[in-house]
């Protein structure tokens, strides 16, 4: 009997112990929180005017905006007439401004994803100390589940655009940190001897060498991250992030199988259309690897 | 811009000692004191690098260092423009010591006063052949228009106009290298570090290679140091060798030097396979005498094989022999190149009036 049943802490610690982490991270929040709603107030404010400028311009011109993004990113007729398609399949269908939505919303968190991303990751290539530091800390990122994210953003910031925006910079940022780490570490050491005969600077190495020749690696992570926060931004409509992921979540509520696969594949058309533009960049920028000698 | 004649100045380097790992300062008393490479690495996990070295590198010439692989070679080079700190010793270059430089102004040697030619050529693959040549001069910021300039001059001297605008990948080694040669002449330094330059080439290509360095050379009197492991080579481009032996030079001095009087079995086995006619010099052989008869008058620094071509043409068994101001110097026989283009025996005095080089003794 006594070993069948485990031997559980009593279940008044097990509430105390809840109760005390719990209120010492409430106090956190009620102490610290409006500092850092306004610390990151300016993320609401560039996604608000992000989603305005979508949404208030005529549809045509974000239509035509958005397909021309694709075909220079790509340069190629057939995913840039599918991206067309999908939009105008999307707004027929009245999905339209969900979509600008989770577009402006997947914009802003890959952007702030890239704009952390990378200097963590270049740094992270520099350092075997901060690189030891650094790893198990985006592993246990990438593991935990996606939904216990939002638990301590909403103590924080409660419900919103904002902790949204956060929670999913923080699910999506491993790739780019990873990869960005990795195309730098993998950089040629007889090229680094070069640079450094030839009297470069770090700096120069850096922005000369290393960086260029990680950036197919850097735009694999980039286009992680932007998967990854598509992926993201579903959940995050459980905190109050408008867009694709709402209809979803109340379709489930609902049982309406309709609204639900159609809004499913509405996300699952922009992630294709990101994915083949920003791999078709990637590829593009290997060209000079390709090109082999006869 | 210097003045590419400008005598420039010697490298010396001094008591040069490279051990590799993590507490070299604290084995160099036991490798002063003489312990042995394997010793030091059977019994401390060290790597004995260079030891004692002495070297003078003269300047507006091409100095050649030679040895096996393991043998030290690339460690040596890298001290040059110190890619790899010294764990002792000095490199002095211009009055100052390179191994005591700040960081700023080895920053300032190495984009000023040296280039350096790699094995594996090492050039940027996302940089067009044009963008690797200008890369020296763009890290010195040495303004667009210039750079390009001097790039595509440089690029036109290797043989490579009209490729300007590929990447490397898209060329054959041999090309490639040619590029990683432009990319150091551009900088116009009076150092040319080479290290195995050529030994990825093809043989033909690389004798070709070897044509287009000292085609050059001959008007930019670089002070070169060229590495490699291949004799003929270092015969060819040589004008001193220094023969590197786990981390020692064993041997040093002119081509001829080395080839007629190896120090040790080791080089002896080395030169084995020379063809001695091709290096040895008329010089060398010839006897103090008064102008013999004969019609044929060569200067001492002809090769024995020309030479004897020479005396087969004219059916004469007799040359004399000429300094280099044109003064009579002694006469040489056929008979006695003969000897000495055939592999020597042991009790062949090395009949010479030329006494050796001097840097032989050091
Ligand atoms: N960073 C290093 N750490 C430890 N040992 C090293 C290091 N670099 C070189 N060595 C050792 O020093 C010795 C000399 O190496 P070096 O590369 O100078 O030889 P080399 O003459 O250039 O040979 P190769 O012809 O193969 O290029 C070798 O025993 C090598 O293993
Ligand atoms: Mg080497």
């Amino acid at each position: 009997m006594d070993l069948i049943d485990f031997p559980e802490m009593s279940r008044g610690a097990s509430r105390a112990l809840r109760q005390t982490v719990d209120g010492a991270f409430r106090d956190f929040a009620r102490a610290y929180g409006e500092t850092l709603e306004a610390i990151f107030a300016p993320i609401g404010h560039l996604l608000t005017f992000l989603e305005t400028l979508m949404l208030d311009s005529p549809w045509t011109l974000v239509l035509a905006v958005i397909c021309g993004l694709v075909a220079v990113m790509s340069r190629s007729w057939k995913i840039t007439l599918g991206t067309a398609l999908a939009l105008l399949a999307i707004g027929y269908l009245g999905m339209w401004e969900d979509t600008m939505r989770t577009i402006s919303m997947v914009v802003v968190c890959t952007v702030l994803a890239v704009a952390i991303g990378i200097p963590v990751g270049i740094a992270m290539a520099r350092s075997d100390r901060l690189r030891g530091v650094v790893t198990p800390v985006l592993d246990l990122m990438q593991t935990m589940p996606s939904f216990v994210y939002l638990i301590p953003v909403v103590m924080i910031f409660g419900l919103g655009r904002v902790p949204g925006v956060i929670a999913v910079v923080v699910y999506a940022i491993p790739p780019m940190i990873r990869l960005t780490d990795l195309g730098i570490r993998q950089v040629r050491a007889d090229l680094l001897e070069a640079a450094d005969a030839f009297g470069s600077t770090s700096w120069q190495k850096l922005k000369d060498v290393q960086l260029p020749l990680a950036l197919p690696t850097i735009m694999a992570g980039v286009n992680q991250t932007i998967m990854m926060s598509l992926a993201m931004v579903v959940v995050a409509s459980m905190i109050g992030v408008r867009g694709l992921g709402q209809p979803v979540l109340q379709a489930i509520n609902n049982q309406y199988f309709t609204l639900g696969v159609m809004n499913g594949l509405a996300i699952v058309a922009i992630a294709i259309t990101f994915d083949r533009a920003t791999q078709a960049y990637g590829k593009r920028l290997q060209k000079h690897l390709e090109a082999g000698h006869g | 811009m210097a003045d590419p004649q400008g005598p420039g100045s010697d490298i010396e380097i001094r008591s040069l000692y490279k051990i590799f790992g993590p507490q070299a300062a604290r084995h160099l008393a036991d490798v002063r004191a003489g312990m042995g490479k394997e010793e030091l690495n059977t019994r401390h996990g060290h790597v004995l690098g260079l030891q004692d070295i002495n070297l003078t590198i003269p300047a507006g010439r091409i100095t050649v260092v030679m040895g096996l692989s393991g043998s030290g070679k690339s460690t040596l080079i890298r001290h040059i423009n110190r890619l790899i700190d010294p764990t002792a010793g000095e490199i002095l270059y211009d009055g100052a010591d390179v191994a005591r430089m700040s960081p700023a102004d080895l920053l300032e040697f190495r984009r000023s006063k040296t280039a350096m030619v790699f094995q594996k050529f090492a050039l940027m693959p996302h940089r067009t052949v044009l963008e690797n040549v200008t890369y020296g001069l763009a890290i010195r910021g040495v303004g667009a228009r210039e750079r390009e300039r001097t790039a595509r001059h440089w690029l036109e001297r290797v043989g490579l106009e009209g490729f300007e605008e590929r990447y490397p990948n898209q060329l054959s080694g041999g090309m490639q290298q040619r590029v990683g040669l432009a990319r150091a002449l551009a900088n116009d330094a009076e150092i040319l570090l080479m290290d195995e330059a050529f030994s990825a080439l093809d043989p033909l290509i690389r004798t070709d290679m070897q044509s287009i360095l000292l085609d050059l050379q001959q008007e930019l009197h670089k002070t070169i140091v060229f590495i490699t492991h291949d004799l003929d080579e270092a015969l060819r481009l040589g004008e001193k060798i220094a023969i590197l032996r786990d981390g020692r030079i064993i041997q040093q001095g002119t081509g001829e030097s080395i080839v007629l009087r190896p120090k040790d079995d080791y080089i002896a086995s080395f030169v084995r396979q020379v063809r001695r006619g091709k290096v040895i010099t008329l010089g060398t052989i010839a006897r103090a005498a008064p102008p013999a008869d004969t019609p044929v008058t060569l200067p001492a620094g002809t090769l024995l094989e020309d030479a004897a071509r020479a005396l087969t043409l004219a059916e004469t068994g007799r040359v004399n022999v000429t300094d280099a101001a044109g003064r009579h110097m002694g006469v040489a026989t056929l008979a006695r190149m003969v000897a000495e283009m055939i592999e020597p025996q042991d009790d062949d005095e090395p009949a010479s009036i030329d006494d050796g080089d001097p840097s032989v003794a050091a």
